[in-house]
Parts: C-alpha cells; sequence; structure tokens
C-alpha cells in the first residue's frame, strides 16, 4: 500500500530541468508526506537525531491548537455579546462557533497562500528546498490579527513580512525581526485605524456604537442561514444591531484611563483569565496560552529561560510602578497585569522564536528580562501604544546578536585569562 | 566578606519585617494584598532563620579553628556544603583522597547489540592492511620500503612520510605484502600483508627504561611504529618528534554508543600497561594522566585503578565524558601553543610490550557490535583487520553498513575494506533509504533522539535499533542552546562552528577550536535538528588552523 504509494508519486514527479518551479512545490509536498530516504554520509554520524525542523516546527504549531479552538469560539461570542445576542457561553452554539469559522478560515488560508506562495517562489529561485519556517509563522499570524482586518490588508503585511523580513536575509534561519510579529508591525504602522482603537476588536460591527447595524455576508445569510434553517437551528439576525452601552475597548485600554477599578467595571476578572473578552484573534485565552507553553516547555521546544526571565521582567518592572504609582494604570497590581494584554502569548509563542532570540543561554536570561521589562514599559506608560509586547520583542530581535556578541566575549576572556593563568602555573 | 553579607542580609531581612507589618495592618482589608504580605512576611522568617543558622555555622567553624582541628576541605558546620550533597553519589570505589569530575551534560545513546564479554580467536582472518589515511598529518603518498611480493615480519618497516623519515609506519603481522591498492592522484590507500598462520615478529632490542634518555627512547618508538600510532592534539595528527608533550592524556574508559568494555579489552595485559606507562612517563616532563570510569557501581579493572607513575582523575556523566578531549578540557586544557599525546589503551598495551615482549605486538581486541550481528562479541586479532573477513557469518541481513568505529564518528567500510588504525571497534546498523510516510510527526519504530517530544525520555533505559536514515533533510542553524547541552566543555560550538563558516580564524581559536577533535562534536552532530555536518565543519577549521601553525 505504502509502496504504491509512493510510486505513484515517484510516477507524478516534475522533471527538474523542465519544469523547476513546479518540481520545488512537488518536492514540499513530497517531503511533507513521506520523510526521504536519505542516509547519512561515510563520514560524520551514521545514525541521526529523530528530530527534524518539520517536528520542531509543527510541535509549535499544535501547542496553539487550543488558541485556535478558543480564538474561533470567541470571536462568535464577542460578536453576539456586542449585539446583545445568546450572552451566555454555550447559547447560540453553532452560530457562534460557524461565525468565528467564517472570520477565520479566509484569513488562514490568504495568510498561507500568500505567505507559502513566497516560499515556494523563493526556494526555486535560490534552487533548494522549501523550507519549514513558515510553518510556524503562518500559523501564528492569524492569532495575532484583529478578528475584522480586511483580507488585502493581511495579504500586504505577509507578503512585507516574509520578503522583506526573511527572504531578503536570506530564508528560514537568516531573519533578524520576527516573521509573524513583522506582519503585525506591518499592520499597526501602515494601517493605524485598522488595528488601534476600540473598533477592532470585536467584528462584524459597522461601528462600536450602541444602535448600530451589524454586518453579514452571503457565507451568513445564505449559505449558513440555509442550512441551519433546514436543520431546524437558529440563524443569524441580520436585523440585530448593538446593544447599549457595548464598548468594545480592551482592558489595556479601560485601564490606561482609570486603572484596576475602571477595567473591573467592564470585564470580571474570570473573563479576563478564560479570555472572554474582545482582542486579537487567539492571544486572549490565559489557560489555553499556558498549555501550549508548557507543552513547549516539557517537549524542550522554546526555551524555559526566556519565558521565566521575560515573566521576571515584567514582575520586577510593575513593582517598581507601583512603588512609583502616578497614575492609576501604575497603580494596578502586578498580578493584575497579567490579566490583561497579551502577555502570555508573546512569552510563550513569540519571545521564544529560536532564530531571533540570543542563542547563548546566558543570553536568553538577559534577552527575556528586558523583553519583559521594556514591554510594560511600553505598555504602562506610552499613551500611544495600547500593548508593549509587539514593540519589545521587535527591539530586543535586534538586540540579540549584540547580547549574544557580549556574552561570547565573555567566553573568550574567560579563555585567554585561563591560558594566562595555566602559563603562569607551567613557568612556575 | 563573608561578616558583610550576613549583616547586609540581616538588614534587609529586619527592614522586610518591619515593612511587612505595617503593610499588613494598612492593607489588611484586601484579600489578595495580604497573601502578598504573607508571602513576603514567611520570605523573612526564612531569611532570619536562615541567617541565624549561617551565624552559628560560622562560630562553631571559628571554634574548630581555634582548637586547631581545621583542615582544608574539611566541613565542620552545620550546614553541608553542596559538595558533600553531591558527593553522597560518589562511588565506594574511588578513593577518599580523591575527587570525581561529574559532568552533566552530555547523551548516552543506547543501541541494541552490546557485545557480551566472550573473547574469540578471529582465526579466518588472514588480510590485513596499513592505511596511510589513517595516519593524519603525513602526505598522501608516502614513501614505500616494501614492494608487491615482498615477505614483511611484524614490525618491518612499510612506509614513511618523506617530510618526518624518521617515524615509521610498520607490518602488523608477518606474511606477504599482496597488494599496494592506491586511490585518486596515486594516493596509497592501503598496503595489504596476507599474514602468516604463524606470526613472525621482528625481534627489537628495547633501550633499558631507567637508564636511557628521552632523545633514545624516541627515535626507539619512531624507529618501532608504535609513534605513529600515538596521536598528538591539537588537531589530533601523529605526534611531531620535535616537540615534547605538556601532558600525556588516556582515557581508560569509552563511552560511545556500542563501545567495548576497556576492562575487559585490558584483561590478562596489566603488565604491559603499566609498562606502557613507565615509557610514556619518560617522555613528558607533565604528568601522564589516566580518565577512569566512575560511572558504575562497579570498580574499573585493576589495571586502571592500580596503575602507577600516573596522575588518576575520576570522571561520572554521560557520553562523550570518556573522550580524551573532554576530559582534557576539565583536567588541563590545552591553550597557548600547548601540545599534548593522546593515545588508547590498547596502544599503550602494544607500546608497553615493546619493552616486555622485545616485538611489535599489534594485537587487538575488537567489539564486533550493533543490533545487525548475529552475536555480539568480543574477538582477538591484529591492527588493521579485513573487514569482510572479521564478520564472514555474523550478519543478520546485507542491507547494512559497517563502520570502523563507533556510529557517531567511525568510518563506513566496505567488506573488501580494513579497520582503521585507532579503532576497536566494528559496528553494523541497518541502511535507513526507505520512505517513512509522515515519518516526522508520527515515526513508524522508536529512534534514538534527545528531543521530549518522543517519550524516551520516559524509559531512560531502553534500547535503540538505529538506522542511517537522516530522519530529516539539512537545514539552516535554526534552533540554539541544542549543541551546548551534550557538549560538556566551556565551549560554544554554535558559534565555533559558525566561525569555522565565514572562516575567521581569531574567533575559531579564541572559542577553542584547539581543544576539540571530531569525536568530541559528534554528539552535537548526532542531536542537530537542522542535520549539519558538524564534523565536517570541524576539520575543514582544525585543518586551516593547521596549515596557519
Amino acid at each position: 500500500m505504502k509502496n504504491a504509494l509512493i510510486n505513484f508519486f515517484k510516477k507524478i514527479e516534475p522533471d527538474k530541468k523542465k519544469s523547476p518551479f513546479m518540481h520545488t512545490a512537488y518536492d514540499a509536498f513530497f517531503t511533507f508526506a513521506f520523510t526521504p530516504n536519505h542516509t547519512t554520509s561515510a563520514g560524520g554520524v551514521h545514525i541521526k537525531d529523530g528530530m527534524d525542523l518539520k517536528r520542531t516546527m509543527v510541535m509549535v504549531v499544535l501547542a496553539m491548537q487550543l488558541c485556535y479552538l478558543f480564538g474561533t469560539y470567541n470571536m462568535g461570542h464577542q460578536h453576539f455579546l456586542a449585539l446583545g445576542e445568546y450572552t451566555g457561553l454555550f447559547q447560540g452554539f453553532h452560530l457562534k462557533l460557524f461565525y468565528g469559522l467564517v472570520q477565520l478560515l479566509p484569513i488562514f488560508v490568504v495568510t498561507h497562500v500568500v505567505g507559502l506562495g513566497i516560499e515556494f517562489y523563493y526556494a526555486y529561485r535560490k534552487g533548494h528546498s522549501v523550507e519549514e519556517g513558515f510553518l510556524v509563522s503562518g500559523a501564528l499570524i492569524p492569532l495575532i490579527m484583529p478578528p475584522d482586518i480586511p483580507l488585502w490588508i493581511l495579504a500586504i503585511a505577509v507578503a512585507f513580512a516574509v520578503i522583506i523580513g526573511k527572504e531578503a536575509f536570506g530564508g528560514t534561519g537568516m531573519n533578524i525581526l520576527n516573521v509573524a510579529l513583522l506582519a503585525r508591525v506591518f499592520v499597526f504602522f501602515a494601517y493605524p485605524t485598522v488595528i488601534s482603537g476600540d473598533e477592532v476588536w470585536v467584528s462584524g460591527l459597522a461601528k462600536a456604537e450602541a444602535g448600530a447595524a451589524v454586518e453579514y455576508g452571503w457565507a451568513h445569510l445564505s449559505l449558513l442561514n440555509g442550512l441551519f434553517e433546514s436543520l431546524g437551528w437558529a440563524t443569524f439576525n441580520p436585523q440585530a444591531t448593538v446593544v447599549d452601552g457595548f464598548t468594545g475597548a480592551t482592558p489595556l485600554a479601560l485601564a490606561y484611563q482609570g486603572g484596576w477599578a475602571n477595567v473591573t467595571s467592564v470585564y470580571t476578572e474570570g473573563q479576563m483569565l478564560w479570555g472572554l473578552i474582545p482582542g486579537s484573534i487567539g492571544e486572549t485565552s490565559k489557560p489555553f496560552i499556558i498549555i501550549g507553553a508548557l507543552i513547549l516547555i516539557v517537549t524542550g521546544i522554546a526555551s524555559w529561560r526566556i519565558m521565566l526571565s521575560m515573566f521576571l521582567g515584567a514582575v520586577v518592572t510593575t513593582l517598581l510602578f507601583n512603588a512609583w504609582g502616578a497614575t492609576p494604570f501604575l497603580e494596578v497590581p502586578w498580578y493584575y497585569q497579567f490579566y490583561m494584554g497579551s502577555f502570555f502569548f508573546a512569552m510563550a509563542f513569540m519571545a521564544t522564536d529560536p532564530v531571533t532570540a540570543s542563542s547563548t543561554n546566558a543570553g536568553k536570561w538577559i534577552y527575556g528580562f528586558l523583553i519583559g521589562a521594556i514591554g510594560m514599559i511600553i505598555r504602562v506608560l506610552n499613551p500611544a501604544y495600547p500593548e508593549g509586547w509587539m514593540l519589545a520583542i521587535l527591539f530586543l530581535n535586534v538586540f540579540a546578536p549584540l547580547i549574544d556578541h557580549y556574552v561570547v566575549e565573555a567566553n573568550i576572556n574567560r579563555r585567554a585569562k585561563r591560558s594566562k593563568a595555566l602559563a603562569a602555573k607551567q613557568a612556575s | 566578606m563573608k561578616n558583610t553579607i550576613v549583616r547586609t542580609l540581616l538588614v534587609v531581612a529586619l527592614n522586610l519585617a518591619m515593612h511587612a507589618t505595617t503593610f499588613a495592618q494598612s492593607a489588611g482589608n484586601s484579600s489578595s494584598t495580604s497573601y502578598l504580605v504573607y508571602g513576603l512576611l514567611g520570605v523573612a522568617v526564612l531569611i532570619f532563620f536562615f541567617i541565624l543558622a549561617q551565624l552559628s555555622d560560622n562560630l562553631i567553624a571559628i571554634e574548630a579553628k581555634r582548637a586547631g582541628i581545621s583542615e582544608d576541605g574539611l566541613n565542620l558546620g552545620l550546614i553541608p556544603g553542596a559538595k558533600e550533597i553531591a558527593g553522597s553519589k560518589m562511588p565506594s570505589y574511588v578513593g577518599s583522597g580523591s575527587s570525581v569530575i561529574t559532568l552533566k551534560k552530555g547523551f548516552d545513546i543506547l543501541l541494541e547489540g552490546e557485545a557480551t564479554p566472550v573473547l574469540e580467536d578471529a582465526s579466518g582472518v588472514t588480510s590485513f592492511a596499513v592505511q596511510p589515511p589513517n595516519f593524519r598529518g603525513i602526505l598522501p603518498i608516502p614513501k614505500l620500503t616494501v614492494e608487491e611480493g615482498a615477505d614483511v615480519k611484524a614490525g618491518d618497516v612499510l612506509f614513511f612520510d618523506k617530510n618526518q623519515p624518521d617515524v615509521k609506519y610498520v607490518a602488523p603481522v608477518s606474511g606477504e605484502v599482496v597488494e599496494i591498492r592506491r586511490g585518486d592522484k596515486r594516493a596509497i590507500n592501503e598496503v595489504i600483508i596476507l599474514a602468516d598462520k604463524e606470526i613472525r615478529y621482528k625481534s627489537v632490542e628495547a633501550p633499558d627504561l631507567a637508564s636511557a634518555d628521552r632523545a633514545a627512547l624516541k627515535s626507539f618508538l619512531m624507529e618501532s611504529g608504535v609513534w605513529a600510532l600515538m596521536s598528538q592534539r591539537p588537531f589530533d595528527v601523529v605526534p611531531d618528534p620535535s616537540v615534547d608533550p605538556r601532558n600525556i592524556f588516556i582515557s581508560t574508559f569509552d563511552t560511545a554508543p556500542l563501545a567495548p568494555d576497556l576492562n575487559f579489552v585490558v584483561a590478562g595485559k596489566e603488565a604491559a600497561f603499566q609498562k606502557g606507562l613507565d615509557v610514556l612517563g619518560k617522555m613528558t616532563d607533565g604528568h601522564v594522566y589516566l580518565g577512569l570510569d566512575a560511572r558504575g557501581d562497579k570498580a574499573p579493572a585493576a589495571a586502571f585503578t592500580e596503575a602507577t607513575g600516573v596522575e588518576k582523575k575520576w570522571f561520572s556523566g554521560k557520553h562523550p565524558v570518556g573522550n580524551v578531549g573532554v576530559q582534557i578540557h576539565h583536567i588541563f586544557p590545552i591553550v597557548n601553543e600547548d601540545t599534548v599525546w593522546t593515545l588508547n589503551v590498547q596502544t599503550v598495551i602494544t607500546l608497553g610490550n615493546l619493552f616486555l615482549e622485545g616485538r611489535f605486538n599489534a594485537e587487538r581486541v575488537v567489539a564486533i557490535t550493533g543490533a545487525e550481528v548475529e552475536k555480539p562479541v568480543y574477538v582477538k586479532t591484529y591492527l588493521g583487520a579485513n573487514i569482510g573477513q572479521l564478520l564472514k557469518d555474523r550478519l543478520k541481513s546485507d542491507h547494512v553498513r559497517i563502520i570502523s568505529g563507533d556510529v557517531l564518528s567511525g568510518a563506513a567500510k566496505s567488506n573488501e575494506q580494513y579497520l582503521n588504525a585507532a579503532d576497536d571497534q566494528v559496528t553494523i546498523v541497518a541502511e535507513g533509504d526507505y520512505y517513512e510516510m509522515f515519518g516526522w510527526l508520527i515515526p513508524g519504530s522508536p529512534r534514538p533522539s534527545v528531543s521530549r517530544t518522543y517519550p524516551n525520555f520516559i524509559f531512560p533505559n531502553a534500547k535503540f535499533k538505529a538506522d542511517t536514515n537522516t530522519h530529516g533533510e539539512r537545514r539552516a542553524f535554526v534552533v540554539t542552546g541544542q549543541y551546548e547541552d551534550v557538549l560538556p566543555m566551556d565551549i560554544y560550538p554554535q558559534h565555533l562552528m559558525k566561525s569555522i563558516l565565514v572562516n575567521d580564524i581569531e574567533k575559531m581559536e579564541a572559542l577553542g577550536i584547539k581543544e576539540l577533535s571530531e569525536e568530541d562534536v559528534a554528539l552535537c552532530e548526532f542531536v542537530c535538528t537542522s542535520k549539519q555536518p558538524l564534523q565536517k565543519i570541524l576539520r575543514e577549521g582544525l585543518e586551516i588552523m593547521r596549515e596557519q601553525s
């Protein structure tokens, strides 16, 4: 059975000379389906560890699956909360789930078509096989976008991140900046109205104010409503309007205006913890992200050093802020800071990217700590940016080689000192 | 110094305690703040008791000093030192005066097919070869002193390097030189001898150890052929006769996958081993260091533990702790322009026999190992045995990779080829030229891995059947910190490799390339997610460094 399949695939293999692009694409899919029959060379090790880059990358993608599940449902949940319909968590389950899917799937597809298309093209141009880097970037990008992001902006952002951020530097393993964050920062600075303000975190509303109309497309009204009607289930209501008292503001925006008391007047601690709040698609649910982080730590894929030191950096900075206490936001206790915003998502999936982080163990401690500290400073002190991790991580991405340089220099100095000491010992 | 630390801690603790209580009174209404306060209080209490214990500990130590029972390394205090806690695992056979160097980093690859301690006679092996490529540092076309058809005795000179004509390369067995195999550009690959049934030895006149000076010993060793079997670091080459080694290092245990048990190999040859050590002691002004195995419950062979005239260092940990390069790093690292020698145990025995028996005895005990071997055992043969004859009727299948040496840094060989001079092990593993459906996600068979994405780490004693499949394609460096976890040296392997790739000679040297040999980074190459050929890269760097010096 397996051999028949391989033979079939081998038969349809495009010619490498005649159609190189097709061959690159074929090779990418074939090596995805079958690990190649390569054997170790006659010199060097004869057996190799069962770990390869595909497995590494896919483990990260698996670790964020809960965020995908929850993010999809939460998009629908937030949408109906804004309309004042099905306010219970599991009321209108199918509506919320399918609403989320209708939002998420196009984002996911566009991200991958654009990103993988560019990857395939560059692999063909450079004559190497398609590398796995985009598996993770492509899975991360949908999770960090606002639910209502226009697809054309997403496409441009992904293209920018992959071409300028990665391929210009030489592809997977060579990039300086985190590709997924680069896509987000592109949207953030090129289309500021799309990714900031209170309007963007709940999707499907004409405006984020009471009485605004709901926006449904053909997929909701023709396709899904038809399906639900035939099953006798509840359908999307195109006449619904935004309910009174709805804000759409994220906890961080509220905290900036009036501290923790202002946040808790809108959202409960439980809502913030479980992530039933407006926000980017996948970054709201803390427990699910922490499960993902634990998977990454236990499997040893992501650096626990970075995660721990980033946490410590954030805690130390907030304790300093608490001591200062000049504004209500500065006075938010350190443990409440973690209820808000996307700290955990940035910690688990963004800061730990091995390519852009520090490569030495000592460097990882410094790198993580500084991200924690700087990210918290941006979050609390800078009114222009509602959340600091994106900028802090990109900033430290740039400085990671410098941190490594000093760590390696320290090793060189230690080595030189040791030579001197040993030489003196020999002379005596 | 210590007192100031204690005093500062005390002040901090008192302050914390005071503040915590006032804080508790002012913010007692909020339940979550009080948790914080209780936490702080707890920490303060802990610090207080710690300081108390520390203080009394110091007082006891001072008292002991006054009473005159102070001794270096003796802990008289209440609190056990970190060394004492760690040292509790020290095996009983390690004498009380010595310590164990325990290395945390590393990884033991457990494979099926370990040789059972049974020594068989390999009488079927009649073809032997001396292979000039085994001796790193000599020209590819050495000067032959024999022709095809010549009759040689064990110990007769076969060839020498034109750059270093004093160092002779000799026949391991007696018989007829049947073939001189050449490779590319007429390089000599193998000088093949068809062995006699009964080995005839060229008798050699060993100088008297007690009276001979170093120069005489040197020229004797070079003439006898043992010199060429030793290795000089850095670069792992045939020793340069113009330099005296700073130290000589011998590892008495091998931690590579399926490596032979050297305690078994040395059995019955204790006298020769000790004689070899005595000779080596004459060759250096420094020490001869013996790396001893402190990993198991049983003490290593008495030949090692009771050797005299050497410095013994105990090591414990995972592979590559048995590598002599790793041991050098922890005993007395190679710095500046130092050169040291390294020998394997069987070379020391050959060296000893030169003086004991007065002949070049190149007898070798070779472990035949691997999951593809019918009955993994040890066999007695000579240096450079023919692989096909050695493995006759021993293999389970013929779709295998035959490796002279271990799976990490050995060399692939065919049946017509010969064991490398430094190797005391043949490993046979299955060839892995198969496709695996979604093998990167759901592997079809268990395989060794350091990664915890495999359930291997739950079964630390499980043995694996490994094959030569690469389990993935080569990629750029992506994952970091991986090499550091399996290289127990103060070296940044990934940065070193990158400096070699960009040919930055100064950086290579500063990052410690001279301390490394291929076998030391072999484990890094094994674990590499990006499947980079690290041993090859390292060798390129070492060759560049050697040309420079």
